[in-house]
């Protein structure tokens, strides 16, 4: 959907839609572009600082296209001492790219992430919305491997 | 309404409504603060103003809390001094250790602060955020690592420019200012008025020198050099160098800079009054024409680089006249060249501006004439002072000299371009020779002279019944806009300055902005006019000789060359 046509559906709106607003830009379209910062400043009428502003304060807004398959190592206590770091060393090694960075494929994005909540389980990585739990860094080849086979099927 | 409170166990009066801090320093005790700034919305976001109130369980931050009758208040308890003190200790923990080779050192409240409440040691030691420092803007740098996050640039921004270019963006311990986007400076909406650097406690905002290629200049023998200062200057610069606020040392300005070296000093005054003889032909013209009315005035830069971006559908209502600055660049490296039998790149042209965004408007490529610069460097009022410092001058032991002819004379209704409503004023008093043949008898205009973000009245000259609007604080003039896009008002002529004031107020002007001492400056500039015998632009000798010789009249071809320009619509992120 074209952001214009998120936009008509809040005509009449103020700043206090700005959230939603972006909420809807983002499931659309993947992300909030600058196209996108533009065009929310100019239809609510504030600068577009502002709206930059606001969206960086939160943490699930994204500026840039994210990655088909992000994966989240968590680093809370239980999976820190199970040895998030060795999957992070790992993760570095198999997709050659630092924790934050997207692939030259634009397939994945590895990251820290404070506790999952499943730290019976640790370590856990999650992949999209998918847990893995009680995995090594071992496990890690075949992992990317199954994501990329899922690609290549779709 | 009045009360009683009781302060460090003596009791003061507090007026209902006001802040605990607005009571305590109109009783004489001094609060520390950072992120407060007067007639601003308090934020309390720094907490160095916290105090300790009798029977609250946290210590109250004075800017922001309002104070109650029942009040028992200590400002200085240990409890307080030790809590002001972490709290500028993790500030610090996040500040760079280079004070030495700081562009604010010596006048930074950071460092006042840290002395006034003993920090002797770095006690907390982490991790510091790095930033790249953005240099990219022609007037302003930015300097991230400095921040300490009081928000005061963005508050003067959103408030009283009104362009909010600055905004925090991300949040918590990766919180910094910054532009939409993140994009440099010079490619955001920043209109490069410089308030943001007037407010900054520390160093996140300085302007983007000139010395060190001035400095070269100075001793290149190939090189002619002249330099020319704003009606604000010879106002301002006595409190860099200790003496009262508001003295014009014009004369000891002279003489210092001559003793630097500069091969000729001229006055930007004689270019307001050129100015005001161009607006004045272009005014008449627009006015028997009925066209493109009400004219917007162009001698601020920033104001100019805000409706090129802002409202590029308007730029038909500003005049074509280039600033005083320019058109005295302009005429430096044409009339005064041949005059001195010199090519225009031998002349090295500098101007002192009290304004950061005259850096911006001499490197706009409408300034430049056969690829050469009119203005080839500018200097705030702060690196003027800098650089008498540097070559050693003792302001105090000169003899006061007169500036260089032809561009020395000027008349006080240039002069008074320093203030905001000061073109106003002059335009009218040759407007109304202009039109009338006569001098008007009544000078002093008392409607401009109002200390006022938006100023209108009607002005009867000859058979016209004239509409001034005037607006200092850039942030007015977007209502102003507005009224005129609906038809709303009944104006000829806006003047439009940036900068709440004026340029005696202006992005260039000694740190910090002191409510008093602009007053004072524009107590003298008034005062000026009141003693001065040429009080009209239309007066200045000087100016007319350069018509007879040069120019030929206002608005011929020559005027509409060297002292006219054009506008460009800007598409930046607003």
């Amino acid at each position: 959907m074209e952001i214009e046509t998120i936009l008509e559906k809040y005509t009449g709106s103020q700043r206090d839609n700005l959230i939603p607003i972006l909420e809807e830009i983002q499931e659309e379209r993947g992300f909030i572009s600058e196209e996108a910062i533009v065009k929310v400043s100019r239809f609510l009428k504030l600068p577009a600082s502002k709206i930059y502003g606001v969206a960086t304060f939160y943490d699930f807004f994204h500026f840039e296209r994210q990655p088909a398959y992000h994966i989240r190592v968590c680093n809370g206590i239980n999976c820190h001492l199970a040895g998030s770091d060795n999957i992070l060393r790992k993760l570095e090694e198999e997709l050659k790219v630092k924790a934050g960075q997207l692939t030259r494929d634009g397939i994945f994005k590895y990251e820290l992430t404070g506790c999952l909540g499943a730290c019976n389980s640790a370590p856990v990585i999650k992949i999209n919305d998918e847990f893995y739990s009680g995995i090594t860094a071992d496990d890690i080849s075949q992992i990317i491997e199954e994501c990329k086979m899922k690609i290549k099927e779709a | 309404m009045f009360f009683d409170i009781e302060v460090n166990n003596k009791i003061i009066k507090a007026r209902q409504g006001e802040t605990i801090l607005q009571a305590l320093s109109r009783n004489g005790i001094k609060v520390p603060t950072l992120c407060y700034m007067e007639d601003f919305t308090p934020t309390g976001a720094c907490r160095m103003c916290v105090v300790e109130v009798e029977g609250m369980n946290d210590l109250a931050p004075a800017c922001s809390h309002p104070v109650e009758e029942w009040m028992k208040i200590k400002t200085h308890s240990p409890m307080v001094v030790k809590a002001r003190k972490t709290n500028l200790e993790l500030l610090l923990a996040n500040h760079p250790d280079d004070c030495l080779y700081c562009v604010r050192n010596g006048n930074c409240e950071l460092q006042k602060l840290a002395a006034e409440l003993d920090v002797k040691e770095r006690r907390f030691v982490g991790k510091r955020n790095k930033y790249k420092t953005d240099p990219s803007s022609p007037s302003i740098v930015h300097e991230p690592e400095k921040c300490i996050l009081c928000g005061r640039c963005v508050r003067i921004c959103e408030e009283v420019i009104g362009v909010s270019t600055l905004e925090f963006v991300r949040r918590g311990d990766s919180t910094s200012v910054s532009t939409a986007n993140e994009k440099p400076l010079n490619l955001s909406n920043c209109i490069t008025c410089g308030q943001c650097i007037m407010v900054c406690p520390a160093s996140a905002f300085y302007e983007k020198t000139h010395l060190p290629e001035l400095q070269e200049s100075l001793h290149n023998p190939k090189l002619h050099t002249v330099l020319h200062y704003s009606p604000a200057i010879s106002v301002t610069l006595a409190e860099e160098f200790g003496l009262k606020a508001g003295k014009d040392i014009s004369g000891l300005l002279n003489a210092a800079l001559r003793k630097i070296g500069f091969n000729r000093v001229f006055d930007t005054s004689f270019a307001a009054d050129l100015n005001i003889m161009e607006l004045a032909d272009e005014f008449i013209k627009r006015l028997e024409a009925d066209q493109n009315l009400p004219m917007f005035s162009s001698c601020c830069s920033s104001w100019v680089k805000f409706i090129e971006q802002y409202s590029p559908e308007m730029l038909h209502h500003l005049s074509a006249c280039k600033s005083p600055q320019q058109m005295m660049g302009a005429i430096v490296k044409s009339y005064y060249a041949e005059s001195e039998n010199l090519k225009p790149e031998e002349i090295y042209s500098v101007s002192v501006m009290p304004c950061t965004a005259k850096k911006f408007e001499a490197q706009r490529e409408e300034m430049t004439h056969k690829c050469i610069t009119d203005v080839d460097a500018v200097l705030t009022t702060r690196e003027l002072a800098k650089l008498i410092r540097l070559y050693g001058i003792d302001f105090h032991h000169n003899e006061p000299e007169l500036p260089d002819m032809p561009m020395g004379t000027r008349s006080s209704a240039g002069k008074l371009y320093g203030a905001s409503g000061g073109l106003t004023e002059a335009l009218i008093r040759t407007l109304h020779y202009r039109i009338t043949s006569k001098e008007i008898t009544q000078f002093k205009i008392t409607e401009a002279r109002q200390v006022k973000g938006r100023k209108e009245f009607k002005f009867k000259i000859g058979q016209y019944e004239l509409g001034f609007a005037i607006i200092s604080g850039l942030v007015n003039v977007k209502d102003l806009l507005k009224d005129i896009k609906e038809g709303k008002t009944n104006l000829h002529f806006v003047e439009v300055m940036a900068c709440p004031g004026g340029c005696i107020n202006g992005g260039g002007q000694p740190i910090p902005a002191d409510p008093t001492a602009v007053k004072a400056r524009a107590k003298t500039l008034y005062e000026i006019d009141e003693k001065d015998s040429i009080k009209a632009s239309h007066k200045n000798p000087m100016v007319l000789d350069l018509y007879q010789m040069f120019l030929k009249e206002p608005g011929s071809d020559k005027c509409k060359t060297l002292l006219h320009t054009k506008y460009t619509p800007r598409d930046v992120l607003l």
